[in-house]
């Protein structure tokens, strides 16, 4: 069994939830148990930057100081919340006074951290440290002919990486995909931003660069769109709405996390999935997961007649 | 006293010694290559790309470079600083001008950006966590009345499917928490 101090992000408890349910299902499924930092906060997403960076990073130190009393590696399920990690733990490790006036701050909620701890996105534990062959050999409910795009967004990949999973040339997500058995389509735009919190703060702009994603998907003909973050999928599904009002179109493209579509793949149920959560249905996966049984039985009996 | 050989820091000087202390190297490195703008994806809502104000700061444009809304539309999606040739990065900048209005309270006022983080940044230091619908009244800057009512119909659709919750969350030590926070800048200065 592995385990890792998981930071599920504020999110998990609220818009993506579904992302929190699926990754811990389909983390037990694969023998990785989530053991959630206890009294973890916010991250500071990108806010806390915008205003002072000390602040920012003494968000991040105090839950890594908390994992660290256990002694396990993080494990952030949110892109964002996982780059800030990130980016701390090296300041950390690398900035003796940095980690000294973050220290001084710890001891208010008696902390300590001393920077023995990694960080790491919730993909990366799948595709590294379970690795492909596990997930392979797991996986009762193929997701053949299912066109999913690959959606890595920004700060999974970026910026500034030293742990093998940069942005130049990514591979492991359309692996991935291909290990459940869907076929990952070449997604042009798979490294581009959502808008994030622009949508906020700069709505034009935020829903133009949703809208592009969405032209992409849709001329590379995806059934759904995979990604690993809840901005991007807050983004690209909940607001798929006010782009088609604002730009004239009809996109209806489900947007899924990836572990909702690795859960389907190994037999577990929607609703431990969370599906059904969604603003836009996701018919097309639904029906390759209903089909899939009855498909592979058939092949068995064919193949029992055959010998 | 020997005074004449000291030079007072330009703006210049002042946001690139930012940068250095974010591990970036400075805007003097900068050739003008306007890689940064070309794979920005947001450039065509900024009033001057990147690599513009790149050149207007160098230039010691102080007072254009603060009524530009740039920085405060750059999603921090990090392609520039991924592709700059010099290794200047330029999402660093961006979060370092964005820094530097808020201090020098001189942001343009049009913009929701330095009003929502100011609400997000607030909101963490009562509760630990964030909480969506509780940055609603940063959408009156945006959108007006109208506005509102849209983020409200939009906030229905996910309680309808149970994505929002009706009470905000806290984490358990708030106290430990604000002390901390406290030992970081004073609190009173950002509540």
């Amino acid at each position: 069994m592995r385990r890792y101090a998981y930071f599920p992000g504020c999110s998990a408890e609220t818009v993506s939830a579904s992302y929190h349910l699926s990754a811990v299902e389909t983390g037990a499924k694969l023998g990785v148990e989530f053991k959630e930092i206890e009294d973890w906060n916010c991250c500071g997403a990108t806010p806390y930057s915008n205003i002072d960076e000390l602040l920012a990073q003494s968000l991040c130190a105090r839950n890594l100081a908390i994992a660290e009393r256990d002694k396990l590696d993080v494990v952030a399920p949110c892109s964002a919340c996982f780059k800030n990690l990130y980016h701390t733990n090296e300041h950390l490790k690398t900035d003796a006074d940095l980690a000294e006036h973050m220290n001084f701050a710890l001891e208010a909620d008696d902390l300590h951290y001393s920077g023995s701890v990694g960080v790491h996105h919730l993909i990366h534990v799948f595709v590294r440290d379970v690795g492909l062959d596990a997930i392979r050999k797991k996986v009762t409910h193929p997701l053949k002919g299912l066109k999913v795009a690959p959606y890595y967004g920004c700060q999974l990949v970026r910026p500034d990486r030293h742990d093998g999973f940069d942005a130049a040339g990514p591979r492991y997500f359309e692996d991935l995909l291909s290990a459940i058995g869907a076929e990952p389509v070449a997604y042009p735009y798979r490294l581009r931003c959502c808008g994030a919190s622009q949508m906020i703060a700069n709505r034009r702009a935020a829903l133009t660069m949703v809208a592009d994603l969405l032209r992409t998907a849709a001329q590379v003909k995806a059934d759904v769109i995979a990604t690993t973050c809840p901005l991007c999928q807050l983004n690209l599904e909940c607001y798929q709405g006010d782009v088609n009002r604002e730009f004239g179109a009809e996109y209806r493209i489900p947007v899924l996390y990836f572990t909702q579509l690795m859960g389907l793949a190994m037999g577990i149920g929607q609703k431990k999935l969370g599906i059904g959560t969604e603003l836009i249905p996701p018919k097309a996966v639904l029906e390759c997961v209903a089909r899939k049984p009855a498909a592979a039985e058939a092949s068995k009996r064919a193949k029992a007649s055959q010998s | 006293m020997q005074t004449a050989t000291y030079r007072k820091p330009t703006f210049a000087d002042e946001i690139s010694n930012e940068m250095y202390a974010t591990g970036t190297r400075g805007l003097n490195c900068c050739i003008q290559c306007a890689t940064c703008s070309a794979v920005c994806p947001a450039v065509a809502f900024m009033d001057h790309t990147p690599r513009r104000l790149i050149g207007m700061i160098n230039a010691g444009m102080r007072d254009e470079v603060l009524a530009s809304n740039t920085y405060w539309t750059c999603a921090s999606c990090y392609a520039c600083s991924d592709q700059c040739p010099k290794g200047i990065k330029p999402s660093e900048l961006m979060y370092v001008l964005k820094r530097y209005s808020v201090w020098k309270n001189r942001y343009r006022s049009d913009l929701v950006g330095p009003e929502f983080s100011r609400l997000f940044v607030r909101t963490i230091m009562r509760t630990g966590k964030s909480y969506e619908p509780g940055y609603a009244p940063a959408f009156i800057f945006e959108g007006g009345v109208q506005g509102m009512f849209r983020e409200m119909q939009f906030g229905m659709k996910l309680l309808a499917k149970g994505r929002i919750p009706l009470l905000p969350s806290r984490i358990k030590r708030v106290d430990n928490f604000r002390r901390m926070l406290s030992r970081i800048v004073p609190l009173e200065g950002i509540e």
